[in-house]
């Protein structure tokens, strides 16, 4: 065969075939594991967090093609972030820098969003975040 | 790359002699089996010896039973639509097992939107269909039942001859979906007791675009698609002439070569079932082992803690065509119908793979693959986080339990379409 046609784009099979990230941390500052096996997709999503700031990350994926590319691409982009700044991680940020999911894969991206936020969440609890300051007078 | 098909049931090559006797009537002898002119009466013989190929094939007691469909599906369609609106006056329920193909099952459900009622007979972990429970969904209102030759899953084959003595019986009309078996399977519709069968051409080396419902005297039918007399009236539109000479080829060398075929393809899945046990742990077949229970073309196979499109991707990359059951591979996001109605567990019908042999693959193959599916399951583990907790026996193998960590075994019904693939 001459042409290679593929289900997915280019930069979703890249990270199919060649995830980033892969594995997990052993003293990950946050944990956050999403999904059910009976609904085809479980993601677990372990992040290094040093002031504030995200300093790894890396995931591991029971799921199809989308879902292992979907996570891979979203601890790619997490890296670096502020705990702030990835509170507001959205699957469209996924969606993007895959350059575009098939309609019935969005709920791959989903699922990495929620990954990230249920580890922001473990790394929020286990430690709890100083008393925001007073708001300023004006 | 060096190309691979173990999707069989998905479809087969055209066969060169096949090919071959399409090609004149494309261009050359294009005529229209209705006109009266010569061209005309050369492509109404080809038909006719076209269907006179196929009656041999299933043993029909004559070729005015052969009528041409589209496909498989819509000869599931007639069958089942044209026997019930035929019969109607006579009583309005129908007989179905669960685990029929979606042509079957959607075809149910359409009808029964317009007031018809069906029993869905249930099966046995294996798939099977037990005729006692065909027999007990029997009515006096019962105007058809439909069980399937071969499960298209899961290989398994139904006890048709059973099931076709005690509608005979009752005298009511029988239709078995052949399409997953014809070609692999000795077909004679006299045996069964089958009063409508359908085939599916491309299934054993025929074209697309042309299926087969066979129907006698004793099944009712009226058409369902309304057009010229074409096909005796049961169904109009000018017919597929370079597929329908296919089918008639494909159906003659099926015929021929079937002992051939299937001791090849036997032989084969014995190498690939034998070689998925020593070389894959936590690994399930559904349906029945290889033997006098299953097709001798395909297995079902489960691979525990990975999923199965992930495995597919995979194979495809490195050259190997196969089938998934699970919810990601199919459209509609459901694990396969048949996968719940077997009760599999949920997490292992997502890990489903469809493996089904043909006439050209070789021992090479199945090693090629066994050496490529051994490193496709490693690398996919290593990314799942299920296979880690079985690791760390936070969680058991619904497969080989080990007694210890929680297992996430749920069956799979109630999460199941009927829109898969095939």
């Amino acid at each position: 065969m001459s042409d290679i046609y593929t289900l997915y784009n280019e930069t979703v099979m890249d990270h199919f075939m060649n995830p980033r990230n892969l594995g997990d941390l052993a003293d990950a500052d946050g944990v956050g594991e999403v999904g059910a096996a009976a609904c085809g997709d479980i993601m677990k999503i372990s992040l290094k967090i040093k002031d504030g700031r995200i300093e790894d990350a890396r995931f591991k994926t029971f799921g199809c093609g989308s879902a292992i590319a979907s996570s891979s691409m979203a601890t790619e982009l997490i890296k670096g972030r502020s705990v702030q700044e990835a509170l507001h991680f959205s699957n469209q940020d996924v969606i993007q820098a895959l350059g575009g999911l098939p309609p019935v894969k969005i709920h791959c991206s989903v699922l990495a969003e929620e990954a990230i936020k249920a580890a922001l969440d473990d790394y929020l609890k286990r430690h709890p975040a100083p008393a925001a300051p007073a708001a300023q007078p004006t | 790359m060096r190309r691979i098909n173990l999707d069989h049931l998905a479809t087969t090559p055209v066969l060169p002699e096949v090919w071959a006797a399409m090609q004149p009537f494309f261009s050359e002898a294009y005529g229209n089996p209705s006109s009266l002119h010569q061209e005309g009466l050369r492509a109404k013989d080809a038909l006719a010896k076209a269907r006179q190929q196929i009656a041999t094939f299933i043993h029909a007691a004559s070729p005015a039973e052969i009528f041409f469909t589209s496909g498989g599906t819509e000869a599931a369609n007639l069958a089942i639509k044209g026997v019930a609106y035929a019969s109607q006056r006579r009583g309005r329920h129908l007989v179905v097992s669960a685990v029929e193909h979606p042509a079957v099952l959607h075809s149910v459900e359409f009808i029964e939107q317009q007031g018809f009622t069906c029993t869905r007979v249930k099966v046995n972990a294996e798939g099977w269909v037990d005729p006692a429970d065909v027999e007990a969904a029997l009515t006096d209102q019962t105007i058809l039942v439909a069980v399937q030759h071969v499960n298209h899953d899961l290989g398994t084959i139904q006890p048709v001859q059973e099931i076709g003595r005690l509608t005979a019986a009752r005298g009511v009309p029988f239709f078995v979906d052949a399409t997953a078996s014809g070609g692999w399977i000795e077909i004679d519709v006299q045996a069964i007791g089958a009063n409508l069968l359908s085939l599916a051409p491309h299934r054993f080396y025929g074209p697309k675009g042309v299926g087969v419902l066979y129907r006698n005297r004793k099944a009712r039918l009226v058409p369902i698609q309304h057009g010229g007399a074409q096909e005796e009236g049961r169904r109009a539109g000018t017919e597929n002439v370079p597929a329908i000479v296919g089918a008639g080829v494909a159906a003659e060398l099926a015929g021929r070569a079937l002992p051939e075929r299937i001791a090849h393809t036997a032989q084969l899945q014995r190498r690939l079932w034998e070689g998925l046990q020593a070389r894959v742990p936590y690994l399930r077949l559904s349906g029945p082992a290889p033997g006098l229970g299953r097709i001798a073309t395909s297995l079902n196979v489960s691979t525990e803690f990975i999923e199965g499109e992930g495995q597919l991707l995979l194979c495809d990359l490195n050259g190997i065509a196969v089938a998934s059951g699970s919810s990601c591979v199919s459209k509609s996001l459901k694990i396969s119908h048949v996968l719940a109605a077997i009760g599999l567990d949920q997490a292992l019908a997502q890990g489903n793979l469809i493996l089904s042999l043909g006439r050209e693959n070789t021992a090479e193959d199945v090693d090629y693959f066994l050496d490529t599916f051994v490193k496709i399951v490693a690398k996919l583990r290593a990314m799942s986080p299920m296979w880690d907790e079985f690791q760390r026996g936070a969680i058991d193998s619904v497969v080989a339990p080990r007694g210890s960590g929680q297992t996430s075994a749920a069956p799979a019904a109630g999460m199941a379409g009927t829109s898969h693939a095939h």
